[in-house]
């Protein structure tokens, strides 16, 4: 029984229906990961004694005719970046080698009430920095598509695990990108909610201002239903915005007549991606969508606003790895020697790199030039989003430039590698909700066995509705959503 | 064709004692290297013009809540000592400042 | 020769008098064990955010309304980064470009009258973690986060101080506007109030400000002058000798008498400030800053004029009375308590409740911080005083009806029925008194016959003996002088 690689909402459906059990569920998920683990290097930790007990307590509850929650019984995969009680959480560094969080991210805690069981942590690009998950130091994640490429990043764990058909669902953190991306070289629905949407309170934080937790699912009825799980004002997260929350789910069905949709240009794209852009414009046309054309001028400078912005916050997001109270510690002779040498052992080369990006920008006689000018260049490009939607409901462009790119083939420069961002971005500057549902796959340029391609589609603050009923309607209506990996199909 | 470095060697070291990140030399010039090039290919952001723009630091457009004033749990003193490199009576244990440097 | 003159500015952080830390709800109680009251918050562990404590907020506005400041209805909080085990984010959470107060003054007085100094900001920031002195094998620091976290403010004075007796007055009156705001309890031993001092010198009539020296732990008011003192002479015998001031840190050594550089403080630092993306800006309405002005309580200064107009006392009892925010409540108490139950007016009432507080409970007062505890009601005082005005008792015997009322906590007026202490004021009891007195000391009524007045005094104390105290005064020296004359 391969319920694990069914939807969330039929998963839980057929437990409450007594189909099959939760530990049947669980079991088989644990078998299969356990199966492909070896060639995909998707996890950092398998939590199978609580999943299982987890599990085990669905069954239990159902059995006394308690009320089941929306997520009972249904696996997650969790990015090694959010605190998970008990387990370990290491944000794949060496600089959090073996610490154990004291504590739910909320969540976290939020999904343990709805019954969900939680699997496994993911492996990840080092403290969510990267685009394609080779910058963990644990091990290369690998792309269920094609084991010789990536899969994305930073959530290439995520992403790969529920490609593979570990769990229906699997939460991936999304700074720049880092849940869309990877959403769109693994084939997955992926959504970044509005900036304040869901509480980062345990999520290890890498930009501030931009971070926010995000699902993969393979269906965006799957996706709306956790993220209504998650989403809602925390009292811990000073940021998360107090709104009430709409019950996105029931929202879903339908076709697009009356909609307004605005296409961004496609500039730079591989052919096989604007290919799929043109046929995706046209089905949204045929459910019954305007598209008209909109420009964001500032967006050329988001790449270089962002590189400026996050990098400076998580320059002091990540001074308290210094070994004093948690983690190893490199030298017990000298504090700035102490200092100095676990910071330099324990963090990688990107991670580094950013730190001292970050550094510099906000230093003495730099922040006026680069710190302060990337925020006012985020002003310009807020007002414009703000602007495009006075004629438009949604916006759309390709998540990504490319189909997933070969395992090493943008390590040399970190600038190249930077580029993969180029249209996630700028709704990550703006905090707008932005989700990436697979359009139809194409080859990549040297040719070969075609790959996923993910259709942005960002909207208006707060519009998560507009956004995952585009979302729905288009993968329904194109059917690339229900694509597996070769190798991964599997029985639904 | 040589352009102007935007960061000096000397610069990297001080940014890198900043950050309290005691990177060997090689690490150091490569670091520099890399920096400069992002630097670079920030150029057309240091000649947008953001007069009169105002900075964002958060796109959400609240005030800050407040929390009140109540006692709540914390984390017992052996769940906060758990992960400390060193500990000793019940206190983070941590490297000296030597005298001289 | 070139006369300098000193420039002082002093900058104090004090501990804002909440249950609960600034950023998390950690108890902020003094003297737990080490690493008892802590969270992943003030840990400084991965993930977790900071939240503004409400009732911290209140004080601290409360704190730039008592020092007359500017109070800004958006402030923004900011991350100022460096790095030391104290620290455990790596970063404190501090106010940089738009603090909450500014603009604000206090006065003190100088030998040349008033003189006003000029708060320049009063921001809100979070107090770091505290070494342990004492314990443990000495090979390492070891670090106590228990404080980490607790909300503070940080006061910034102006230039404005010329001398170090300045200096210290202008923190003696810092210190008292802070207690009766009731923001903060003054105590520099445990270090809820702690001053920095910047000091430099400049010859005078130079506008220009010499090199300052930030002059850290002065952890004492004694320490406040030396220090100050010994640094102003310090930066003059350099000067003088052709040399150059560094700016640097340094502490007093009391030890050994001056100050000294503090090795860990030498490099400047580059805070990188910037505000802080996990906060958004603290918003206040007009509202809330009117509803914190209403419930603030009166100033020191503001109950001693007060009182010198009204309540009768001099400068000297009003100092004495504001020595303690519950000793100045307990005396407005008091005096409308004894206006309530006598036909005195506001300013004799105000008189003899000083003298009797001032003389004869104090010495029972216990202090706690802000609190105090007395060894009777306001209410009670007032009915014995009461009793002393209605001539029931008098002076002398007030005192031992105090103490009793003190040890077995019963009524004034009970005490003196049971002890039957009421005052005697029988005109026939009194002269039979002194009849026996006069009697039984023939010598010193020849003295007095002499002409030797001072012997009076000896008969009168003789007589209350004879009357266990009780006589009346007026009456006893009434008639003891016509029966002596006679």
């Amino acid at each position: 029984m391969s319920a694990h690689l069914a939807s969330a909402v039929d998963v839980r459906g057929r437990i409450e229906r007594g189909e099959v059990s939760a530990l049947e569920v669980t079991r088989a998920a644990l078998a299969h990961l356990g199966a492909e683990e070896p060639r995909l290097g998707a996890l950092l930790h398998v939590a199978s004694e609580t999943a299982l007990a987890q599990a085990a307590a669905v069954d239990r509850a159902r059995a006394a005719g308690e009320p089941l929650g929306p997520l009972a019984g249904v696996p997650v995969v969790v990015k090694d970046n959010l605190c998970v009680r008990g387990t370990p959480t290491t944000c794949a560094s060496k600089i959090l080698e073996g610490w154990i969080a004291p504590y739910d991210a909320t969540a976290i805690a939020r999904l343990r009430r709805a019954g969900a069981v939680l699997l496994a942590k993911a492996n990840m690009d080092e403290f969510a920095m990267g685009s394609s998950n080779e910058t963990s130091a644990y091990g290369t994640v690998k792309n269920p598509w094609d084991t010789a490429r990536v899969p994305g990043g930073s959530s290439g764990g995520s992403a790969a695990a529920v490609a593979a058909g570990y769990a229906p669902l699997s939460l991936g953190s999304d700074t720049g990108g880092s849940v869309r991306q990877p959403a769109s070289f693994c084939g997955l629905v992926a959504l970044k909610p509005t900036y304040g949407r869901i509480s980062r309170y345990g999520l290890i934080a890498f930009a501030s201002s931009l971070d926010q937790i995000g699902p993969f699912a393979r269906t965006t009825r799957d996706a709306a239903r956790i993220t209504q799980v998650m989403a809602g004002v925390d009292p811990r997260d000073a940021t998360s915005a107090d709104l009430p929350v709409p019950d996105w789910e029931a929202q879903l069905g339908g076709d697009l007549k009356g909609l307004r949709i605005g296409v961004l240009p496609t500039d730079g794209c591989e052919p096989g991606v604007e290919a799929s852009m043109k046929a995706a414009h046209a089905t949204l046309r045929a459910l019954g969508a305007t598209l008209v054309d909109v420009a964001l001028p500032t967006a050329e400078h988001a790449i270089s606003a962002y590189y400026i912005l996050a990098p400076a916050e998580c320059s002091s997001n990540l001074a308290r790895f210094d070994g004093m109270r948690f983690g190893p510690r490199s030298t017990e002779s000298d504090l700035t020697a102490s200092y100095g040498e676990t910071r330099a052992r324990g963090f990688g080369a990107e991670v580094k790199r950013r730190i001292m990006l970050g550094t510099y920008v906000l230093s003495a006689g730099y922040y006026d030039a680069f710190y302060a000018r990337a925020q006012k260049a985020r002003t310009l490009l807020r007002r414009e989003f703000d602007a495009a939607f006075t004629g438009c409901d949604a916006i759309l462009s390709p998540t990504s430039p490319t189909v997933a790119f070969p395992l090493g083939a943008r390590t040399k420069n970190p600038l190249e590698m930077y580029l993969a961002d180029v249209f996630t971005l700028p709704a990550s500057l703006a905090g707008l909700p932005s989700i990436s549902v697979p359009a139809a796959p194409a080859s990549p340029p040297g040719g070969g066995p075609p790959l996923p391609v993910g259709l942005q589609i960002t909207g208006k603050a707060f519009d998560e509705a507009t956004v995952l009923r585009i979302a729905d309607a288009f993968e329904r209506a194109s059917g690339h959503a229900a694509l597996r990996a070769p190798g991964f199909g599997g029985a639904a | 064709m040589a352009q102007q470095e935007r960061i000096s060697l000397d610069e990297v070291k001080k940014v890198a004692r900043l950050a309290r990140l005691a990177l060997g030399e090689d690490e150091l010039v490569r670091m520099r290297g890399e920096l400069d090039a992002i630097l670079d290919s920030m150029a057309a952001l240091t000649r947008l013009d953001v007069t009169g723009v105002p900075p964002t630091t958060l796109v959400l457009e609240r005030g800050t809540p407040l929390r009140p004033d109540v006692p709540a749990k914390g984390l017992s003193r052996e769940e906060a000592l758990r992960a400390a490199a060193r500990s000793e009576a019940g206190a983070f244990a941590v490297p000296k400042v030597m005298e001289g440097t | 020769m070139t006369r300098y003159e000193p420039v002082i500015g002093l900058e104090v952080h004090a501990q804002l008098l909440s249950r609960t830390k600034m950023f998390c709800g950690c108890s902020t109680t003094f003297g737990a064990p080490p690493n008892t009251q802590v969270c992943e918050v003030c840990l400084g562990y991965p993930g977790a955010l900071p939240v503004p404590n409400a009732r911290a907020i209140e004080l601290a506005v409360r704190t730039g309304l008592a020092l007359g400041c500017e109070v800004r209805g958006t402030s923004v909080f900011a991350r100022k980064n460096y790095f030391y085990p104290d620290l455990s984010k790596g970063y404190q959470i501090s106010q940089f470009e738009l603090p909450l107060n500014e603009h604000g003054a206090i006065e003190i007085e100088t030998k040349d009258g008033l003189k006003r100094c000029a708060i320049v900001r009063a921001h809100v920031e979070e107090d770091a973690a505290k070494n342990l002195h004492g314990v443990g094998s000495g090979e390492a620091t070891l670090v106590d986060f228990n404080r980490a976290g607790t909300p503070l403010i940080e006061i910034v004075g102006g230039p404005d101080l010329r001398s170090a007796d300045e200096a210290e007055a202008y923190l003696k009156v810092l210190r008292e506007i802070l207690i009766f705001a009731g923001v903060n309890d003054g105590n520099l031993e445990e270090g809820s109030f702690r001053c920095d001092a910047n000091v430099s010198i400049r010859p005078v009539g130079q506008e220009k400000f010499g090199t300052r020296v930030e002059l850290k732990n002065i952890n004492s008011f004694k320490f406040v002058k030396k220090a100050i003192e010994y640094e102003i002479a310090r930066q003059e015998a350099l000067l003088s000798a052709g040399g150059t001031v560094a700016q640097e840190t340094r502490t007093w050594s009391d030890g050994q008498g001056k100050t000294l550089p503090l090795r860990s403080k030498e490099e400047a630092h580059d805070y990188r400030y910037f505000a802080d993306p996990d906060l958004p800006p603290l918003t206040l309405d007009e509202a809330f800053v009117a509803r914190v002005k209403d419930a603030m309580p009166e100033s020191a200064a503001s109950r001693r004029a007060r009182w010198q107009a009204e309540a009768g006392l001099t400068a000297y009892d009003a100092q004495v009375l504001t020595g303690h925010p519950e000793i100045a409540r307990y005396f407005d108490e008091a005096v409308d308590a004894l206006l309530g139950r006598t036909r005195l007016d506001r300013k004799a009432a105000g008189k003899k409740v000083a003298n009797f507080l001032s003389s004869e409970v104090l010495r029972y007062v216990q202090t706690d911080g802000l609190r105090a505890s007395f060894p009777l009601e306001a209410g009670r005082l007032a009915d014995l005083l009461a009793l002393v005005e209605d001539g029931t008792i008098n002076g002398k015997i007030a005192k031992d009806v105090l103490a009793e009322v003190v040890t077995s906590g019963k009524a004034p007026a009970k005490v003196v029925a049971e002890k039957g202490l009421a005052q005697v004021t029988d005109t026939s009891a009194i002269e039979q008194a002194i009849a026996e007195v006069i009697a039984g000391n023939p010598k010193e009524l020849e003295k007095y016959k002499a002409g030797k007045t001072s012997v009076v005094g000896f008969f009168v104390g003789q007589v209350m003996r004879k009357t266990g105290g009780k006589a009346n005064p007026a009456t006893l020296n009434e008639l003891l002088k016509k029966a002596l004359d006679a």
